[in-house]
């Protein structure tokens, strides 16, 4: 495998196999697709993601030949594929439902379209039992679909779309019949077999993760048309726009008013004036609270009388974790020390009476505009005691939610606005109790955010 | 399990009698020694010998066979295809009335029917015989295979075809490759019900038959103006049998079938 990033859509010399140039649908009134122009690669696993009823599935109907573009032009490997019917096109599907014949075996199943292209007995053999090995499916070949398990049934499906080996494949919601478990597991199998074979695959969705984990490009939708297309990095770092930001992924959007910004040096210096020492004082304090549960009364009559001969005499002391070594505590600090602020940007008024909030990432263009900070919640510091940061804000804890892996908090700010904040539980730095009705610092970096203008 | 109360078991009784206890009779008596339909002589199976050497009641055996045969193969046919259409085809202009129209047969009544069918023949000059019958069984059967055939067609996954175009079949293959393995069953039983509605049918027969063909059901029905013999009874025996043997078997088939895929999907969960 080459080192070289893949990124064709970077490359002014790529030659796309799809390429949709002002494609219209409408449905009698209504207009499902939206003079949408966009090109996919060779390659790629280009996902379509969006709510039900953006057009996504239309999107792809009109590739596979089921739906005909009321206006525009689809191009597939540089040539019009309106007027070939689905079953000339060199495209296949495979469907939401799976679409398995039930009167045919998985053997068959896969041979089906190897046989309508009239190839002969050998050939077809060879390339149901090389389907059936990339699909891990070889024992049950003689099966009928009803006789398998959902996860089996979607393998086949994906088995018999792929045996044509097709220039392109759609994938409509492949994994939605799966429960979460099995779907993470496909999830890397399908990436899988999309490198093995080195098909196109375009798949649609409407589980932002799932299109995270797999796509190599994400296209956005809503209501006809494609919001954002780009990586999945580009898509939740930098929202092109308050619906992409919202829609992938949990999102913490905070309205204001831009003003273009000289130097990050005035803010970086009233951030200092804070002694980095209350800071580091913090932690230790917040490891003496005891937590490690304490045998009642009855424990302790028990223990004294009877355990005592067996186990040994009881330890008043609650055993505890060994206190943080002097790395962790800075570890655990590091996660919201202050750093040069980058000079540049804009400041956003966001609340009466309020700092206004730093961004040195925004665009200064956008200066004496309503804009909005988006800003995701794993991004957010919260602490008792004002951290040192580009921005920290005042604010009340109102709700906790723990995940186990996480924490979130929702804290609601000096003008009402709830902001959620996600806290990685990892050992020490769980043990800050930031509890209900707690008065906390929210706090973030200059460049945490993006600024979206309206 | 509870028990039968008595009240139960009268009900159950009673119900079943009057069901079955005129054709019980008709059975016995096709055993009996008498000629005399009412006086019980002693056993005896000599009415089915004389029945097999009564040409006039083989020759309509074989007529209501042949028509019974081609007819509700036809109307399968036809019955599927508009089906089909029905089911399948968007919104186009008068469909509502088209498929009320499919469904109006089923409680035209049939001397109607009948009545109208006799009518065209004479008025386009077609001879009466067996290829009327055919006409007029497969006209109402039809739209009983449509009922049965479009009841399954509902649910049938549309994506089963959309997926075999997409591997490359023509709208022609994809309907014998995959629609038509799959809706089978249906199909199978509304050819099964229009050969049962055409053995039977008296009223229309008797109306597009002619001279040159009877049906069995017209032959019994003028033999009865005569008085009843117990070649009849013997006849009816026969016809009892061959339906109870077909409708045993078929739910028998069926029973088994949906058994098995039963215990298949359970099977293939725990896989």
């Amino acid at each position: 495998m080459s080192q070289t990033v893949f990124e064709p859509w970077n490359d002014p010399d790529a030659k796309p196999l799809i390429q949709f140039k002002n494609v219209t649908k409408r449905f009698g009134e209504f207009t499902a697709i939206d003079n949408q122009s966009f090109d996919i690669y060779e390659k790629e696993f280009f996902a379509l993601l969006g709510p039900s009823g953006c057009g996504k599935t239309t999107m792809m109907r009109m590739l596979a030949g089921f739906e005909k573009p009321t206006e525009g032009t689809i191009l597939l490997g540089g040539q019009d594929i309106a007027p070939f019917p689905p079953n000339k096109r060199a495209v296949n599907m495979m469907f939401q439902s799976y679409a398995l014949f039930p009167h045919l075996s998985v053997w068959d199943n896969i041979a089906f379209g190897l046989k309508r292209d009239g190839k002969s007995k050998d050939e077809i053999a060879a390339r149901v039992e090389e389907m059936l090995k990339l699909t891990r499916l070889e024992q049950f070949a003689r099966r009928k679909p009803h006789q398998i398990s959902g996860g089996q049934r979607q393998r086949v499906a994906l088995a018999r779309s792929l045996a044509k080996a097709p220039k392109l494949l759609l994938l409509d919601e492949p994994l939605g019949a799966l429960d979460a478990k099995l779907r993470q597991a496909t999830q890397f199998e399908l990436m899988d077999i999309q490198e093995k074979t080195g098909t196109t695959f375009v798949i649609v969705t409407h589980d932002q993760e799932e299109a995270m984990t797999v796509a190599s490009r994400v296209a956005v939708m809503d209501t006809g048309k494609i919001i954002q297309a780009d990586t999945p990095q580009v898509i939740y770092e930098a929202p092109a726009s308050r619906y992409v930001a919202d829609f992938i992924g949990d999102v913490n959007l905070i309205d204001g008013m831009a003003e273009a910004r000289e130097g990050g040096a005035e803010a970086a210096s009233t951030a200092e004036s804070e002694t980095p020492a209350q800071f580091e004082a913090e932690i230790p304090a917040a490891e003496t609270a005891p937590r490690a549960p304490q045998p009642n009364e009855r424990g302790k009559w028990l223990h004294d009388k009877l355990f005592k001969y067996i186990l040994g005499p009881r330890e008043d002391a609650p055993k505890q974790l060994p206190p943080p070594t002097p790395e962790e505590s800075k570890a655990a600090a590091s996660a919201v020390q202050p750093y040069a602020i980058a000079p540049g940007g804009i400041t956003i008024h966001w609340a009466e009476g309020q700092p206004p909030l730093i961004a040195s990432n925004g665009d200064p263009a956008l200066a004496g505009k309503r804009v909005t900070l988006a800003v995701r919640p794993e991004k957010l510091g919260i602490s008792k005691d004002r951290p040192e940061s580009a921005n920290a804000l005042r604010g009340k804890v109102i709700d906790i939610a723990y995940l186990g892996n996480l924490s979130t908090y929702h804290v609601e700010l000096a003008n009402g606005t709830m902001v959620k904040a996600q806290l990685a539980n990892t050992r020490r730095v769980a043990q800050r109790d930031i509890t209900w009705e707690d008065k906390v610092w929210i706090s973030f970096r200059d460049t945490a955010g993006v600024v979206l203008g309206e | 399990m509870r028990r039968l109360t008595w009240f139960n078991a009268t009900s159950l009784t009673l119900g079943f009698a009057f069901l079955y206890l005129p054709m019980i009779i008709l059975i016995v008596y096709s055993f009996n020694e008498s000629k005399l339909v009412t006086v019980w002589a002693g056993f005896s199976t000599k009415w089915y010998g004389t029945l097999i050497q009564n040409e006039a009641f083989l020759d309509a055996a074989w007529v209501t066979i042949q028509v019974a045969v081609v007819s509700s193969t036809i109307a399968t046919v036809l019955g599927t295809m508009a089906a089909l259409v029905l089911v399948r085809a968007g919104r186009f202009y008068g469909r509502t009335l088209f498929s009320g129209m499919i469904y109006a047969p089923l409680v035209m009544p049939e001397v109607i029917t009948g009545l109208s069918l006799l009518l065209l023949f004479i008025g386009i000059g077609l001879d009466r015989g067996i290829f009327t019958i055919i006409l007029a069984h497969t006209t109402f059967s039809m739209c009983f295979v449509s009922v049965v055939v479009s009841s399954r067609l509902v649910t049938f996954d549309r994506s089963l075809e959309e997926a075999a175009l997409d591997l490359g079949c023509s709208h022609f293959d994809a309907f014998r490759l995959v629609t038509l393995p799959i809706i089978a069953p249906a199909v199978i039983s509304g050819w099964l019900l229009a050969f049962t509605l055409s053995l039977d049918d008296l009223v229309i027969a008797s109306f597009t038959a002619g001279p040159s063909a009877t049906t069995l059901p017209i032959k019994i029905w003028s033999s009865i103006r005569l008085g009843v013999s117990p070649e009849i009874n013997a006849l009816s025996t026969i016809m009892i049998a061959i339906v109870a043997v077909g409708v045993i078997t078929a739910s028998l088939i069926t029973k088994r079938a949906s058994l098995r895929q039963q215990a298949d999907e359970r099977a293939a969960v725990h896989a």
